[in-house]
Parts: C-alpha cells; sequence; structure tokens
C-alpha cells in the first residue's frame, strides 16, 4: 500500500503542538542514545568500514605546489610497485574544491589547475591500503608554478563584495558617519580571528561501488546526502537518481562534510577504470589541505551610543578569504543583523582572494566569529560608558527584528543574560586586574549568544507493523548529534510506542528526501517530517478506532478510547505508512527567527607566562522545545568547547611564502584536549516557538559556540586589563604586556 | 608505507646483531616512528623490534642510583614511587609530556631519540637538511613559532621535544649502550646530543646500530626539584619553554644547581653559565636575573619565536623564585 503524505508548509504559525498533548512521556526526557551500543560496541559502520567484495584501496595524491599548473604524472613510475594496481586521473571531472553545503551542481572541476595547495589531482589504486600510500608519496609530479596569493595582509587591497549569501554581503541603514561623530561614548576596533579546520575525528572517506545497471552506491561520510547525491551525480555526468549514497554513521561534520569532498569522486571514477570497487580514506593531513576551512576574518567594529547605553549605531565591516571566483563568504555579521537595536547600522563582507583551500562552513558559520568581534567591542563599550556589559546588553536587546522591522518569533535574551547572571555569580565580578590566585590573575567575562533558525524541506516515512514496532526512515543524518534518538522520541511521542519499539533508517538516500544534518536544522526540520508522519497515522489509528482523533490515547503500545483499549498493532493490517513534509514558508518573513542565549566564563590567566586556563564556563540558552535534554546539553557542551578552542588554540598557519599549511594534523592545530575544558554547565530557558514549526523547537548545537569565544576573551581582560584582538589569545600575545611578575 | 623487512629481537645481543645496514630501524613503542613512516619522512628497509627484550625494569644499585631499562615506558617510569620520591623533576616531566595512552606505549630509550616537532621536516614537499640533507631549510623565514632560539644554525633551528630528556639533563643521567660489535659504551647524557651545525640529521652520537639498554640515573640530588613547562593547551601539547630544575640551598646560599631547558634548542639544553650564575650567591632577585641573562645571552629568534626568549627568562626566574621560596 502506498503510503499516505501530510505535507506542510509553514506559511502560518502552528499553536497547537501533539508534543503537548502526548501522554507516551517520550519527550524532552534525557534518553540516552539509541545508537550508543552500537557505537562502544564498534558496530555502527562509519563510512570506511563497509564490508564490501573485491575492494581495492585509493591513497589521493595532493598537489605540492599552490598555484599553478600540472604538466604531467609520471603513472608508469609507481605502476609496477607491488600490489599498485592502477594511477587514476581525470583532469576534467575530479573536483578542484569540496562542495558547499546545500548546492545541487559539482563543485568547481578540473585539476589542471591548481589554485591550493594539497587540492587531489590523482588518485592511487593498489590491493593495500599501505602499497597505495606508498605509490601516492612516491608519484612524479611535473608542475608548473605561478604566482599565487599566499598572504592575506599583501593582499587585503584587493578584496572586493561577493555576491550575497546567508546573509547580504553589503547591507546598510541611516548613516553611520555621522552617528558615530554626535555619539557620546564610540569603539572603532579592529578584530581579527585566523583560518580554522572543522577538526571532526572521522575523516571524509568514501568506498564507491558500481552496480550492474549502471548506477553508483557510495558510502560516504556526509552530512547532507540528499543533496550529495545531487553534487556527486553532476560530477560524475550521471542523473542524480543514479546515485545511492549511503551515510548512516557520521564522525562529527562540523560543516566539513556539507558537500561532497574530492575523495568520493576520485573513489567513483577509479572504481569505474578499474572495475572494482574503490575505497578512499582522506589522510588527516589531506582532510587539513583538501576538504574546507573556515575563513580568516578582519573584522572592523564601531559602535556608538549615548551616555546611558543606548546604541544609535553598530559598524561590522568584515574581510574575509576565499579562492578567487568562489562565491562562499565567511557571514560574519549576520548576527549582527538582528542581535542589538540601533538605528544606523553597517554590515560588510568583502572577500580577499587567496590560494588557500576553499573557505566553507564550519561550526556555525557567521555567528561563531563574527560574535567574537562584536561581543568583544560590546565589552569594551560598556567600559568606556562605566556600564556592567550586561546591561548594556539588556538596554539595546528589542523584540523587533532591527532591520526587517518584524517581530522576533520567539526571545529570551535578556531572560537568558539574568538567569546565567544569577546562576554564575556575577555580582562576584571585580574590576579588571585586581583578583589574584597565587601566580594567576583571574577575571570573569560573559557574551551574547545568538544563531539563526532554519527550517529546510525535508520528508520522512513512518511506518506502523502489525507487531506494534514502528520504523522511521529518511535520508536525514545522524553526525554524533542524537538524530536518531530525538526523532524515536518524536515518533514515540505521537504515536504512543515506547522508543525501544521504534527502528531508524537514516542516512541512505532511497529513503525520503531530507536536508540532513547543518546549521543547527537538522532536529526541527526532520523532527518536523516525523511529526507529520506521525499526525496522519494518527489519525488512521482514530479512524480503525472508530473515534475522533481527539478522542484517541495512545500509550504504551495500546490505543485507547472510548473505554477501549486495543493493541495499536491489531489496527494497521499488515501495517501502515505515512510520509511527512516539511518546508519553509511565510512565517519565515513575518518573524524573525533565532535562538539565543548568554555565556559566562571565569579565567585565569598566568602572570608569568601569559598561558590562559579556563576555570568554568555556563551557557544559559533558549532554543524553542528541547527535545532530548541530554542530548541537547551534550551539543552545547561541544560547541562551548570548541568556542574554548576559538578564543585560545585554534589556528591554521600558512606559511605565507607559497601557502603551505604547515599545521595540518592534530598534534599542531590545537583543538582543546579534557585538561582544557573545565567545568561546563548548561541551562535551558523553558521556550516554545509556534512559527518555528509544529514541534516548536529551534536550532541548538551552534548556540553554544556562538559566543562563547568571546566570552573567554572578556574574562581574559577582566582578569589582566589586556586586549588582545588578535584570535587565538596564545600566551605570546599576553606576554608582552604582561607587567614584571617578580 | 614503504614496504619493509621486519625482524623481532628478543636479546640485545641478537638485535644489534640484526640491525644491518645503514637503514634499518630499532622500534619499540613506535609513539613516533611509525608516524614518520606512514609521512616517508623515515623510510626504513628493516625494523628490528625490540619491545621484547629484557629491559623494561628499573632497578636500584648500591649508590643510591637507579637503572631503568629502555624500554621501561613513559607511563611506569612516571609512576615509580622511587622517582616521584628521588627524582620527582623526572616524574614530572614524563608526566607534561604527550597523552596518556602515548606514555603507555612510549619507551625510555625511545624518548631520547624522539625527532623534532618542526613542520617542515614532517612535510616532505617542504625543504629541510635534517631530513634530507643539504636540502635547505624552509623554517628559516617560515613559520617558526614553535622552534629554537639556542644552539641554532643556518641549517636547522629545530627543538627537540622531549620532556623526559630535559629530566635526565637535569639529574646527569647516564646512557648505556651495546654496540653492533659487542662493545658496551656508558655515555654521558650531556655528551649524547649533537647540535646541528652543518649535520642537522645527526643528531645523537650513537653509531650505526649502537642500542640503548639503560639509563643511570645518579643518587639523587640533594635539595628541591621542579620541572615546569608552558605550552599553548594544558595538555598534549610540545613545550614552548620547559624548566628542568634540581637545587640546594645551604646557609642561604645556592650550593648546587642544575637546570635544564625544553622547547629553546636542538637538544635539551642545559648551560653552565646558568649554573655558574646561582653557585655561591644568595637566592635574590639579582641572582636571578644574571642566571637568566647568563642563559640568553646568545639567544637568537627568528621572528615567530622572539617571544619565547622573555619567556625563558620569566619561567626561569619564577621557577627560581619559587624552589628558593619557604
Amino acid at each position: 500500500m502506498d503510503p499516505f503524505t501530510n505535507s506542510l508548509t509553514m506559511d502560518k504559525p502552528c499553536p497547537q503542538s501533539l508534543l503537548d498533548t502526548g501522554v507516551q512521556g517520550s519527550i524532552s526526557r534525557p534518553f540516552d542514545r539509541v545508537d550508543g551500543p552500537k557505537k562502544v560496541s564498534g558496530k555502527a559502520t562509519y563510512a570506511a568500514e563497509y564490508d564490501v567484495p573485491d575492494l581495492a584501496y585509493g591513497f589521493l595524491v595532493g598537489s605540492r605546489i599552490g598555484a599553478g599548473r600540472v604538466v604531467s604524472i609520471d603513472a608508469d613510475a609507481v605502476r609496477s610497485l607491488p600490489g599498485v594496481i592502477d594511477v587514476v586521473t581525470d583532469f576534467d571531472r575530479f573536483i578542484r574544491v569540496a562542495g558547499q553545503g546545500g548546492e545541487t551542481e559539482a563543485p568547481t572541476q578540473g585539476v589542471k589547475t591548481i589554485t591550493s595547495r594539497g587540492e587531489i589531482i590523482a588518485i592511487v589504486v593498489a590491493e593495500t591500503y599501505e602499497a597505495a600510500r606508498d605509490a601516492a608519496l612516491q608519484l612524479p609530479v611535473n608542475y608548473e608554478r605561478e604566482g599565487g596569493a599566499f598572504d592575506f595582509a599583501a593582499h587585503r587591497n584587493e578584496a572586493n563584495a561577493p555576491p550575497d549569501g546567508v546573509t547580504p554581503a553589503h547591507a546598510s541603514q541611516g548613516d553611520i558617519e555621522k552617528a558615530m561623530a554626535e555619539a557620546d561614548v564610540s569603539i572603532d576596533v579592529t578584530y581579527v580571528t585566523p583560518s580554522q579546520n572543522s577538526a571532526a575525528m572521522e575523516p571524509h572517506a568514501s568506498i564507491a561501488v558500481w552496480e550492474q545497471d549502471g548506477s553508483l552506491t557510495l558510502y560516504g561520510a556526509y552530512q547532507m546526502p540528499t543533496s550529495d547525491a545531487s553534487q556527486l551525480a553532476d560530477a560524475l555526468g550521471l542523473p542524480s537518481e543514479k546515485v545511492r549514497i549511503i551515510s548512516r554513521y557520521i564522525g562529527g561534520g562540523f560543516g566539513s562534510k556539507l558537500g561532497i569532498a574530492p575523495e568520493s569522486v576520485a573513489a567513483a571514477i577509479a572504481a569505474k577504470q578499474i572495475g572494482r570497487p574503490v575505497k578512499a580514506v582522506m589522510a588527516r593531513q589531506q582532510v587539513f589541505e583538501a576538504t574546507v576551512r573556515r575563513s580568516n576574518t578582519e573584522q572592523r567594529l564601531r559602535l556608538a551610543a549615548t551616555a546611558d547605553g543606548t546604541l544609535t549605531a553598530i559598524g561590522h565591516e568584515s574581510l574575509v578569504s576565499n579562492q578567487p571566483g568562489e562565491d562562499f563568504f565567511e557571514p560574519v555579521g549576520i548576527g549582527t543583523h538582528m542581535i542589538y537595536a540601533a538605528e544606523n547600522r553597517l554590515i560588510t563582507h568583502e572577500q580577499v582572494p587567496l590560494n588557500f583551500v576553499l573557505s566553507g562552513s564550519m561550526r556555525a558559520p557567521g555567528e561563531a566569529v563574527g560574535m567574537v568581534g562584536l561581543e568583544c567591542a560590546m565589552d569594551e563599550l560598556a567600559e568606556q560608558l562605566g556600564m556592567d556589559p550586561i546591561e548594556l546588553r539588556r538596554i539595546n536587546d528589542t523584540s523587533i527584528d532591527p532591520e526587517k522591522g518584524v517581530p522576533f518569533s520567539s526571545r529570551c535574551l535578556t531572560g537568558a543574560l539574568d538567569e546565567g547572571a544569577r546562576r554564575f555569580g556575577w555580582d562576584r565580578r571585580q574590576a579588571p586586574a585586581s583578583r589574584r590566585d597565587g601566580e594567576w590573575w583571574i577575571g570573569m567575562g560573559m557574551a551574547s549568544s545568538v544563531r539563526g533558525n532554519m527550517l529546510m524541506e525535508s520528508s520522512a516515512k513512518v511506518e506502523i507493523h502489525p507487531d506494534g514496532s514502528a520504523t522511521v526512515s529518511s535520508a536525514m543524518t545522524d553526525i554524533g548529534t542524537g538524530s536518531y534518538t530525538i526523532l524515536a522520541q518524536i515518533a514515540s511521542e505521537i504515536l504512543g510506542i515506547p522508543v525501544w519499539q521504534i527502528s531508524l533508517s537514516l542516512g541512505d538516500t532511497n529513503d525520503p528526501p531530507a536536508a540532513g544534518s547543518g546549521g543547527s536544522w537538522g532536529a526541527g526540520s526532520s523532527g518536523s517530517a516525523v511529526y507529520l508522519a506521525c499526525e496522519t497515522l494518527r489519525e488512521k489509528l482514530a479512524t480503525a478506532m472508530g473515534v475522533e482523533t481527539s478522542a484517541l490515547t495512545l500509550k504504551d503500545g495500546q490505543a485507547i478510547a472510548a473505554n477501549r483499549s486495543q493493541p495499536i498493532g491489531e489496527l494497521v493490517g499488515e501495517g501502515i505508512a505515512a510520509v511527512g513534509k516539511i518546508k519553509p514558508g511565510k512565517q519565515e518573513e513575518e518573524t524573525t527567527q533565532a535562538s539565543f542565549g548568554a555565556h559566562f566564563a571565569e579565567v585565569a590567566v598566568n602572570s608569568v607566562t601569559g598561558e590562559v586556563r579556563v576555570r568554568r564556563m555556563l551557557g544559559v540558552f533558549a532554543a524553542g522545545r528541547v527535545l532530548n535534554a541530554k542530548t541537547a546539553r551534550s551539543q552545547c557542551l561541544g560547541g562551548m568547547t570548541f568556542g574554548i578552542g576559538t578564543a585560545l588554540t585554534e589556528e591554521l598557519v600558512h606559511d605565507r611564502r607559497d601557502g603551505k599549511l604547515v599545521n595540518r594534523d592534530l598534534a599542531e592545530y590545537h583543538i582543546p584536549v579534557n585538561a582544557d575544558v573545565p567545568q561546563l554547565d548548561v541551562h535551558f530557558l523553558r521556550e516554545r516557538d509556534i512559527h518555528a514549526n509544529p514541534i516548536h523547537a529551534k536550532g541548538i548545537g551552534e548556540l553554544g559556540i556562538s559566543g562563547a569565544a568571546p566570552a573567554i576573551a572578556n574574562a581574559i581582560y577582566n582578569a589582566c586589563g589586556i586586549r588582545v584582538r588578535d584570535f587565538p589569545i596564545t600566551l605570546d600575545k599576553l606576554l608582552a604586556k604582561l607587567p614584571d611578575p617578580n | 608505507m614503504k614496504t619493509f623487512d621486519y625482524r623481532k629481537a628478543l636479546t640485545p645481543e641478537a638485535a644489534v646483531e640484526t640491525f644491518d645496514g645503514e637503514t634499518a630501524r630499532f622500534i619499540a613503542g613506535g609513539t613516533n616512528l611509525l608516524d614518520l613512516m606512514k609521512l616517508q619522512v623515515e623510510t626504513p628497509d628493516k625494523l628490528v623490534d625490540i619491545s621484547r627484550l629484557d629491559l623494561a625494569s628499573i632497578d636500584e644499585r648500591e649508590d643510591g642510583g637507579l637503572t631503568i631499562g629502555a624500554l621501561v615506558p613513559n607511563a611506569d617510569l612516571a609512576a615509580d614511587p622511587r622517582v616521584i620520591d628521588r627524582y620527582e623533576v623526572l616524574s614530572r616531566a614524563l608526566l607534561a609530556g604527550a597523552s596518556g595512552q602515548l606514555r603507555n606505549k612510549a619507551s625510555t630509550g625511545g624518548n631520547l631519540l624522539q625527532r623534532t616537532r618542526c613542520y617542515y621536516f614532517y612535510d616532505t614537499g617542504s625543504r629541510c637538511n635534517k631530513r634530507t640533507p643539504g636540502s635547505g631549510c624552509d623554517a628559516i623565514g617560515g613559520a617558526n613559532r614553535i622552534l629554537a632560539v639556542l644552539g641554532t644554525s643556518e641549517h636547522c633551528i629545530a627543538t627537540h621535544p622531549s620532556d623526559m630528556a630535559v629530566a635526565m639533563r637535569a639529574l646527569d643521567a647516564t646512557v648505556l649502550t651495546l654496540k653492533r660489535d659487542g662493545d658496551r659504551r656508558r655515555i654521558s647524557i650531556h655528551d649524547f646530543y649533537r647540535l646541528p651545525g652543518d649535520t642537522p640529521h645527526i643528531e645523537t652520537v650513537l653509531d650505526t646500530g649502537e642500542l640503548i639498554t639503560h639509563i643511570e640515573l645518579p643518587k639523587p640530588p640533594s635539595g628541591r626539584q621542579a620541572y615546569r613547562k608552558v605550552r599553548d593547551r594544558a595538555s598534549y601539547a610540545f613545550a614552548l619553554v620547559s624548566v628542568g630544575a634540581v637545587i640546594h640551598i645551604q646557609e642561604r646560599r645556592i650550593a648546587r644547581a642544575a637546570f635544564a631547558f625544553g622547547g629553546l634548542a636542538p637538544m635539551p639544553w642545559r648551560s653552565q653559565a646558568v649554573e655558574l650564575a646561582l653557585i655561591g650567591k644568595a637566592p635574590t632577585r639579582d641572582t636571578f636575573e644574571a642566571a637568566a641573562d647568563a642563559l640568553l645571552a646568545e639567544a637568537k629568534g627568528f621572528g615567530g619565536n622572539d617571544f619565547k626568549i622573555p619567556l625563558a627568562r620569566r619561567t626561569l626566574i619564577a621557577t627560581l623564585r619559587d624552589l628558593t621560596e619557604h
């Protein structure tokens, strides 16, 4: 039987939610991950772990020059090495850069032209991984070097405006120059953040299997399989329906797996050429050199205020970088558009062309680094005003989008600030450089948090079986965030079927299409698709019971109505299925949707060495309904941890002479380790967002990072009285200004 | 990884005998060598696995010192009650290095022979005199924030990454070896390492195929000990600057001082000048300043690592202050 369909376009608010009327008690509870046992017992299959017969192993070959052309590849020099099957390249179809999230066309193709060091130009295929790697490292390649742009400072004058992205490249209202001139107090400062890498634990990997009908099955590590299948098909010259992507488990994405990466196309072309399935796993160095980076930023912040702290102008002008011809720009000012009221506004982005690896989305693109500039500048302004930094933010909170003039769908910024201040003990904060603990200066800082909420077109199928169990299937993914668990909880709550009786099939493009995971949209989008499917199934169960839907109670596998109780499985014949489809609609224009919060940090700065250690952090967040208290908290802990990285340690270091990325492994690209992460506390404010989606939830994961780094930076200033505007705040930048400790 | 021959040795004698050819390597924990082989920075033709040799014990000698087998894991050495009690600087240095997993696997002998973490050494697409003699040094003029300010040459500015070896220098350890011809040598840790000069690929005085069998610690020094490591994150990062210190105060004068430094030089650094500036003096701020001046008189930064010079000064003075305060 064909499944029923239930479609919803979010043109109107959804004031009622079945998640509030369900009685199963599954929603919001801190369930352990349903996929947890599989993961800890090694049974969860990641992209490189599928047992495919007759598999050959590929190792990618990266360019050793930063700009120029490949003249020739001497494949014969390595073909005869033991175990080597072939050296495969396709100068036209290999992708030069990774794909951006959500694109359905192939990223830039053609690898005769080298636009960054590490660009994937060939793949060596062998009977073993070791043989492939040996040959790949020995493969002679002749290049013709051309001058490239490898030094941001030297090329910053070549910046130009990119096309609009998720945020406009240029936006202004009022007259910022005049407001600055007339301000009682103003700030004009420049903050700099470096290029960063997502540093997901699982490297990018693909196993390409050509089926007899000429279609391709690709086991890959993807956040968005539905659109990635289109990207991959386009790169290979196939119709989309001829590509099936399977990504059941993903070892972290953080944006780097939104689009396809070069190993997928290389594996597919090699598999076709040798007539065998090919596995290609990126070496860690290749993940750094050939996927995506977050762009470095240079942010000029101008803030103007009256003496009472009312902002009259906000200027946030950013320089970012990407390869010449690539449109994506780090949307630095995206949070600045909506967080504070101010009549005069100027938010711009200019792109500096550089021959570094592609810039793309990474961990809250925009807010994660944009809030660094804005929230540190706010701290500077508060000090100039002689005002508590929380009070400054409270004064400039707004219920109306200051640029679009529409209301926020829900917004608890002041609530988060106040609750955080109380829980953190903000009243114990002292003047800069006045609190000591032995050798250490101690300080507190805070920052607001904002992250735009997105609803993405998604669908999911839910099926109830005669034995009373249910199956949820969708091309949605779980990138370590908890999708499996929350989708099971939503279905469980509405259908009255215990979570353990719900099985899930995710990450397979043969299942109903979905937007996958990214931009913190996964739970709201796919969760709504599951909701809609379950809504229809609930109606069908009511019909089978012969009662109105409103009279039906579903709990513990039983349908209860009119003093009768019957097992749900007995009501579905041979089984019933429904597909739910959600689409964004007018609610996006009629309201501005975002999650809000506040970060608090206490740090210690060593007076001798300038070392910074975070002592404790608190994040208070309002993100609509919390679907699972444990996975939501874990998401925020992760975001805050990467906030520590942004503030203190993470930086891609390029050699300015040739664009070489020198710290391309996890020993030298410093993400925070356990010892860097102290007690982190997360608190959620109760909130429901009826404009966002029928489950009333907004994005959570990226809210945890947005604002975390500036809270730490502001705490450093409070600790030792030194304002570092060049991130990360490594000890050498503090050392020069630290007073003699002895 | 290049194909290589693998042999397992069960005795030190068999190990050195099996080690034939210039490009063989001994392998114990493999925590550094295997990474380098995967990247083809090291391309041995043969690995002689010494991990099963009976060299994993820590024994007390009659003179009050310890003899440490070359295969004692770093974790075990750090946790040995005698080491914690009598050689605190060594235990602390070990625990400041790497991560718990690596310390479980890494051996005492292998730790001494870690290769530099210079970015350009690790990248076979870069010029590096240590990796490929005569090819040049891309670190000079490149990204050198983590590199050396003392003991460098125009051919190499790499640092030695070991924490343990810094403590070994502060403790005047002796390296015991077995040579291929059956001779045994005792090499003072102070003579063990070589500065880069124009042969940065030669890092120690070990002959080809010479096996470290033990490290001897002399009887515990009197006085106080400390290891202070300054790094970019709280764990799992190499030292920007580290100080291994032993100091003994008698009648308000510094009677004995042994100071070794990590993160500053191509070898764990020990400076006699520092100790001369301290011994016989009262532990005052002026004395400490003089010691720092002595340490850094010849220091030379390469741009990115200039900060290491003031950082070393501040760290040394603070360590001295801590050790001489009551």
